[in-house]
């Protein structure tokens, strides 16, 4: 996957102040929407989409690792929201909780698996992995199978924020994916975030310096897993329902589009391409089933003329790194 | 004895499907010495630093180091006991700037290299001896440069300043001036005279001349065996080394 991250720009001091600078004019924005009419849930339910396609981001555009299964982590983390909300009948920040545990333990046990295999051989392990995981929930009592968990209580953030209250939610929702997007961030200008680089651009030279890589890629997984679980948590309160369509091959397949859209390992591009992606089936809904030709059209448009991304070509014109 | 003897090999043997890449080779590479490895193409020198840094397993042999079998060892955990080799192809970290590509090398030894949750301007710390290290390789102007935008001969400099940064034993240093103009080869030369005081080298090179001038020993190579061992001007004189080059030259 080297050719995908190799038109990434160096990191300076300057792109950091550039990209802080962004994202508070993201942050503005995004915080003004309740104003302005733009239906809510749809962007809800885009920056859910766009916190996972963050977190796949971190693995593929700056661990050089792709997965092909992000899915699991997104539906696992639902259920276990779901359950833990309606069975266990828990607060909203506990059932959360709930959710990000479920997906640390399955990162954990599916990295385990998968990181010590290159390349292909991990985006295949990482699929079946997640193949498993769907005909598991398919059997599985507690999904309900393909009825899903319906209903799902929003109860009272903290106890104080009414989370069936539209405007409420989005902010909870809002503030969740910032969270979310700043932790990242951090990640990927950290100690950590370095030896990760380096080791997406030349593995052995790593190795040679004495980095026990395979430590480094696992860390990544794991990060990367646990917060595409913390994106599935949001998405329960959103959706009110935890279905099988989160954990299907598509969706982890969406995750990959919406990023090679808005562009690979670049800050900002998951997130323009999470919306793109989920106004386009909006938009398209009345064409049925067409939607899927139309967004492999645009998929194939977008890898053919703008391979870097929307994002990605935007930072390569100005040189910058956003 | 390990004081003298910092490398030593027994019968390494190296065979890819049926093919002997490298053959019973016995090495014993002298402590503060710059060894040279030289023969044809395709005669097993890679592949003889892949096993001593274990990128390879070897089929059949040991590998001393400082008196320590290190056959069985992680390639990460031979390079953390001082033994760092370089690559054929030059490896740098292209999207990391001169600076930033030594950083990565001083920051493993500081134990925050997992430290996610923390901003990297930890890592300025280094910064002053990252420039030391860019400085003794003639590279403090291209401090700030990506690697990728440097030319070729700087890139294999800053591979070397990048070895450094790790305050290594022993370098393993292959083809380090492949491909490089007179007076880059100059420079690089004159850089590893000036290293090999502190470290044992074994390299790598086709610069005869290079080897000539450089290296206290070397070792001929041929089919991924060991042809002759000695000075220079000793092995100048051995007809079988003459026809294993010449051979090689004309084929
Ligand atoms: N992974 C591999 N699988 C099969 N054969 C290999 C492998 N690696 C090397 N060889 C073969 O082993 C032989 C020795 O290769 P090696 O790269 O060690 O040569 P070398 O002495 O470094 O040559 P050069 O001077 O061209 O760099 C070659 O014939 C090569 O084709
Ligand atoms: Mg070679």
């Amino acid at each position: 996957m080297t050719a995908l991250t190799d038109d990434t720009l160096p990191v300076t001091p300057r792109a950091i102040r550039d990209e802080m600078i962004v994202f508070v004019v993201m942050a503005l924005l995004l915080a003004s929407v309740p104003f302005t009419g733009v239906y809510p849930f749809f962007v809800m339910q885009a920056l859910c989409f766009a916190l996972l396609a963050c977190a796949f981001n971190l693995l593929i555009g700056y661990g050089g690792l792709l997965s092909f299964g992000h899915a699991m982590f997104l539906g696992t983390a639902g259920y276990c929201s779901a359950h833990a909300l309606k069975v266990w009948a828990l607060p909203p920040e506990l059932g959360i909780l709930v959710g990000i545990a479920g997906a640390f333990v399955l990162s954990l046990i599916t990295g385990y698996i998968s990181i010590r295999r290159q390349g292909i051989y991990f985006s295949m392990i990482t699929l079946a992995l997640s193949q498993l995981l769907y005909f598991i929930y398919l059997q599985a009592p507690f999904t309900h199978g393909e009825d899903g968990i319906q209903g799902i209580p929003q109860g009272h953030m903290f106890g104080v924020f009414d989370l069936s209250k539209p405007t409420v939610l989005y902010y909870v929702v809002l503030v969740g994916f910032l969270a979310g997007f700043l932790l990242i961030f951090r990640i990927i200008n950290s100690p950590f975030g370095e030896v990760l680089k380096a080791i997406r651009e030349n593995e052995p030279r790593a190795i040679s310096l004495g980095y026990r890589t395979d430590q480094y890629k696992f860390l990544a997984f794991v990060l990367s897993g646990t917060l595409a679980g913390f994106a599935g948590s949001l998405k329960v309160f959103v959706a009110q329902n935890a279905s099988l369509t989160d954990v299907h091959w598509s969706m982890s397949g969406e995750v990959v589009l919406m990023t090679l859209v808005g562009g690979l390992g670049t800050v900002f591009g998951p997130v323009v391409g999470a919306f793109v992606i989920i106004a386009m089936q909006q938009y398209l809904a009345g064409f049925g089933q067409w939607v899927t030709v139309i967004q492999g059209s645009i998929f194939v448009i977008c890898v053919l003329t703008f391979r870097r991304g929307v994002i990605g070509e935007i930072a390569h014109y100005f040189r910058r790194s956003l | 004895m390990a004081d003298e003897f910092i490398l030593e090999t027994e019968g390494l043997t190296k065979e890819f499907a049926g093919f002997f890449a490298v053959r019973d080779v016995a090495l014993k590479v002298r402590r503060g010495s710059i060894h040279a490895l030289i023969g044809p193409n395709g005669a097993g020198k890679t592949t003889c630093f892949n096993l001593l840094t274990k990128f390879l397993k070897p089929s059949a042999g040991k590998i001393l180091y400082k008196g320590q079998d290190i056959t069985a060892m992680a390639p990460a955990d031979v390079a953390r006991m001082g033994l760092v080799r370089s690559f054929q192809i030059s490896a740098v970290f292209p999207h990391l700037t001169a600076q930033e590509n030594v950083r990565v090398a001083l920051q493993r030894q500081h134990g925050s290299s997992f430290d996610f949750w923390r901003s990297k301007s930890v890592l300025n710390v280094f910064n002053d001896r990252a420039r030391e290290l860019l400085n003794d390789v003639g590279l403090s102007e291209f401090a700030n440069t990506p690697a990728v935008e440097m030319p070729y001969g700087r890139k294999r400099a800053l591979e070397i300043a990048t070895t450094l940064a790790l305050d290594p034993e022993m370098m393993l240093l292959d083809e380090p001036m492949a491909g490089m103009g007179h007076e880059d080869i100059d420079k690089i030369a004159a850089l590893i005279k000036r290293i090999s005081a502190k470290y044992t080298i074994l390299m790598v090179e086709h610069n005869l001349s290079v080897v000539a001038n450089l290296s206290d020993i070397i070792t001929v190579l041929t089919r991924g065996q060991v042809l002759a061992q000695g000075h220079y001007s000793e092995l100048t004189k051995d007809e079988r080394v003459k026809e294993a080059y010449l051979g090689a030259g004309h084929a």
